[in-house]
């Protein structure tokens, strides 16, 4: 901020002078058409080169605050890295700068870009970059093709100011962009954009794997489900849980919060939305001109859109593909906590995301802990309490409540559950398969319905009725992972059904 | 001496196989996911033979103790990249622990490649060639339509390339008898160079004539087979002198 003010003031003093200011002021206004890249060449670079300042996700690097063009040098590794893309699921993710989305560039409208694009010697494949900032041939893919070991530099001068989208081009490009190389580039428009509190780096990814949704293990690319453009994850920043708990986002009551968002694709569009929050300002598809008060803004597949909100309570704000089940079923979750004093006028309190976190509120090392267990032949009835007690409150709590108590007349109890004791058994075909109809439990009556389960792997159900049985003034007990596959086996069910 | 003679033919059919394990590719037709300007699409491949494995560190260093010229502290630069090549090797005559002798070798240029072959009275195989081989599975000569082939090539994709290197000769042999065509390391062929597809990806219907020289440049036949456009497109990334952690070799010889 200091220093933001020295710069008006040496403004002002010039202007007083009577000198021509030759670079635009900030808060200037911002014509209705600003001449795009006919007017993007404000001449040479001027001053020593810059060297880039990149950022990893979901941080953005400073503005630039300069109000003449420079020369700016960016050196930007690509890595073939192996990583965690849901708990206890490996990805091996072709990255820019080793994270996904890739590390986050700031220019300034008519800087001159000296690019240099390394392709780590561990990499199998090669590689090369179109950023959609760039006006010429392929966006730089032409020039910037790079073997594993190697390095390539090209130039450009970025003429037109908006966030944009750069990603791999090299065979087969949809491969490479399905695998998590993509990123960010911002050039700031002359006049640099408005100062705010927090600026931070969203970008979603849909991916494809040959195991199903959190199916634990390395998983492969499937290039199928690809072309079919049926993701098994849709994704904010490269991994479930990337800006979930200790990595959620975080702001203050009564900050500005501004986020650059990019879709990297390969296929869907998302329509992104911060739950409990209201978009003051959304410069739709990262361009010039901002749209004010938006609930859900399109972002394309190779594009990207600035929002912009003020906070006035505290809270968590949770960030969404508005499309449903990629949110809830498919991992594109975030959040954004917000600290700071009540203010019961604007809100009375209640928070907004209690039933839409889900199991993503919890947190899923009980349930990683027993899998590991479990797949070591170790697992202990109190490490199937602890991961199933993390899972009941994500998936089941919503209707059976969390202490087990169930709705009167609507959703049976499993606290204290005569029905449950009377068969375990039955309770796992129920899990599995659903339920629906007439059923009397601790003499009361219920017609309902609950839908199958089928999603929930045989570790998970197992635990969840551990857990169940072990709770509540229930009876105790201990279904293993093999009873679930036994009566999964028994009982063919349509491929997909609850996915 | 003529109770001898089985004995003499057994020990020249294992210096046979010493020399390198070649088998013979009998002659055949096949679609190149190329799109080459002469031709129907169909390229003809005469006979020839071709090594069995691709070249391991322990025959790389036997040729290299031969030809010290191609050490590594004394290959002219404008032959191989100083500081790539044979560079994960511990010493110049000495692999070491991270270039096991039955591990194939990586880290050669082209140039390196190519006089090994030399050296052996052999050469590298064309593209054609290779793809030819490389198309088959073991039971069939022409497996590419099939899913699982291709997808047992991208899962290779999916592993990092810094992981430990199989030996040679662990995967299972082709229809031609031929090993690790797939799922092991990249191979230098011959005419390589000659494979002028463009660096990005989406311009390949529309080849950029002028750069490429005309009659030259190549575009893709079989955008579907990304597992094989993607080895294409690892070769056209490369330049002769170039090497890199995943990229090896093997030889081919005309039948006489």
């Amino acid at each position: 901020m200091k220093r933001h003010a020295t710069v008006s003031l040496l403004a002002a003093v010039v202007l007083l002078a009577g000198c021509q200011a030759k670079a635009p002021l900030p808060e200037t206004k911002i014509p209705a058409d600003t001449g795009g890249s006919a007017a993007g060449d404000f001449g040479p670079p001027q001053g020593e080169p810059i060297h880039a300042v990149l950022t990893s996700p979901p941080l953005v690097p400073p503005a630039t605050h300069r109000h003449t063009p420079a020369k700016v040098i960016v050196e930007l590794e690509v890595r073939e890295v192996e990583k965690e893309i849901s708990e206890g699921v490996k990805y091996t993710f072709w990255t820019f700068g080793g994270t996904v989305p890739g590390s986050f560039i700031r220019v300034r409208q008519g800087d001159t870009v000296e690019f240099h694009l390394k392709n780590h010697p561990d990499s199998k494949m090669p590689h090369n970059i179109d950023l959609h900032a760039v006006t010429g041939p392929g966006g730089g893919a032409a020039s910037s093709f790079t073997a594993p070991g190697h390095a390539s530099q090209f130039t450009f001068k970025a003429l037109n100011a908006g966030l944009f989208v750069y990603h791999c081009a090299t065979a087969p490009v949809g491969m490479h962009v399905a695998n998590g190389m993509y990123g960010l580039i911002l050039v700031e428009p002359p006049q640099g954009l408005p100062d705010v509190d927090r600026e931070y780096y969203v970008m979603q990814g849909d991916f494809y794997t040959v195991g199903k949704y959190r199916e634990k293990g390395a998983q492969p690319f499937d290039m199928q489900k690809a072309i079919d453009e049926n993701p098994t994850y849709v994704l904010f920043n490269g991994s479930e849980g990337s800006l979930l708990g200790d990595k959620a986002l975080q702001a203050k009551v009564g900050e500005t919060v501004r986020l650059y968002v990019g879709n990297g694709g390969p296929n869907l569009t998302s329509s992104f939305h911060v739950i409990g929050e209201i978009f003051d300002k959304v410069w739709t598809e990262g361009g010039t001109h901002f749209q004010e008060n938006v609930q859900t803004t399109l972002v394309p597949a190779g594009g990207s859109a600035i929002v912009e909100f003020h906070t006035e309570i505290p809270g968590t704000g949770v960030i969404v593909d508005h499309s449903l089940f990629r949110a809830f079923n498919k991992g594109a979750l975030g959040m954004i906590k917000i600290e700071g004093p009540e203010n019961k006028a604007v809100y009375s309190g209640k928070e907004v995301d209690s039933v839409y976190l889900g199991d993503k509120a919890v947190s899923a090392a009980p349930v990683a802990a027993a899998a590991t267990a479990n797949a070591a032949g170790a697992l202990t009835l109190e490490q199937q309490v602890q991961a199933g007690g993390a899972l009941f409150n994500g998936t089941c709590s919503v209707c059976h409540q969390p202490t087990g108590t169930g709705i009167p007349n609507v959703f049976p109890p499993l606290a204290k559950s005569d029905f449950l004791a009377a068969d375990t058994h039955r309770a796992l075909g129920i899990v599995l398969n659903g339920f629906s109809g007439p059923v009397t439990v601790n003499g009361n009556n219920f017609n309902s319905v609950m839908p199958p389960m089928s999603q929930l792997n045989d570790d998970e159900v197992a635990n969840i009725l551990t857990f169940v049985l072990n709770s509540w003034g229930n009876k105790g007990g201990r279904v293993s992972a093999a009873d679930v596959a036994r009566v999964r086996a028994s009982t063919p069910r349509p491929q997909g059904a609850a996915h | 001496m003529r109770r001898f003679a089985p004995a003499l033919l057994l020990l020249l059919a294992v210096v046979a196989r010493a020399d390198g394990g070649y088998v013979r590719i009998p002659a055949g037709e096949y679609k190149s996911v190329i799109r080459y300007e002469d031709g129907n699409g169909k390229r003809q491949v005469p006979a020839f033979a071709m090594m069995k494995r691709p070249v391991t560190n322990g025959e790389f260093l036997a040729f290299v103790r031969r030809h010290p010229e191609w050490r590594r502290d004394r290959v002219p630069s404008i032959f191989a990249e100083r500081g790539h090549y044979l560079a994960h090797w511990s010493a110049p005559l000495q692999p070491g622990a991270t270039a096991l002798p039955q591990q194939a070798v990586t880290e050669v240029s082209w140039f390196a490649a190519t006089a090994f072959c030399e050296a052996q009275n052999a050469r590298l195989p064309t593209w054609a060639e290779w793809e030819y081989t490389s198309a088959a599975d073991a039971t069939r000569r022409d497996a590419r339509a099939d899913p699982q082939w291709r997808e047992a090539i991208l899962g290779w994709y999916a592993r990092p390339a810094n992981a430990p290197m199989s030996p040679v000769g662990k995967s299972p042999a082709n229809v031609y008898g031929v090993q690790d065509l797939h799922g092991l390391i990249w191979e230098w062929t011959q005419d390589y160079a000659a494979m002028l597809v463009s660096g990005d990806n989406r311009t390949q219907s529309d080849p950029d004539l002028a750069k490429f020289c005309g009659a030259g440049a190549l575009s893709m036949d079989d955008r579907e087979n990304y597992a094989v456009l993607m080895r294409v497109a690892m070769l056209s990334s490369l330049e002769a002198v170039n090497s890199t952690s995943s990229l090896g070799f093997r030889c081919a010889r005309d039948l006489p």
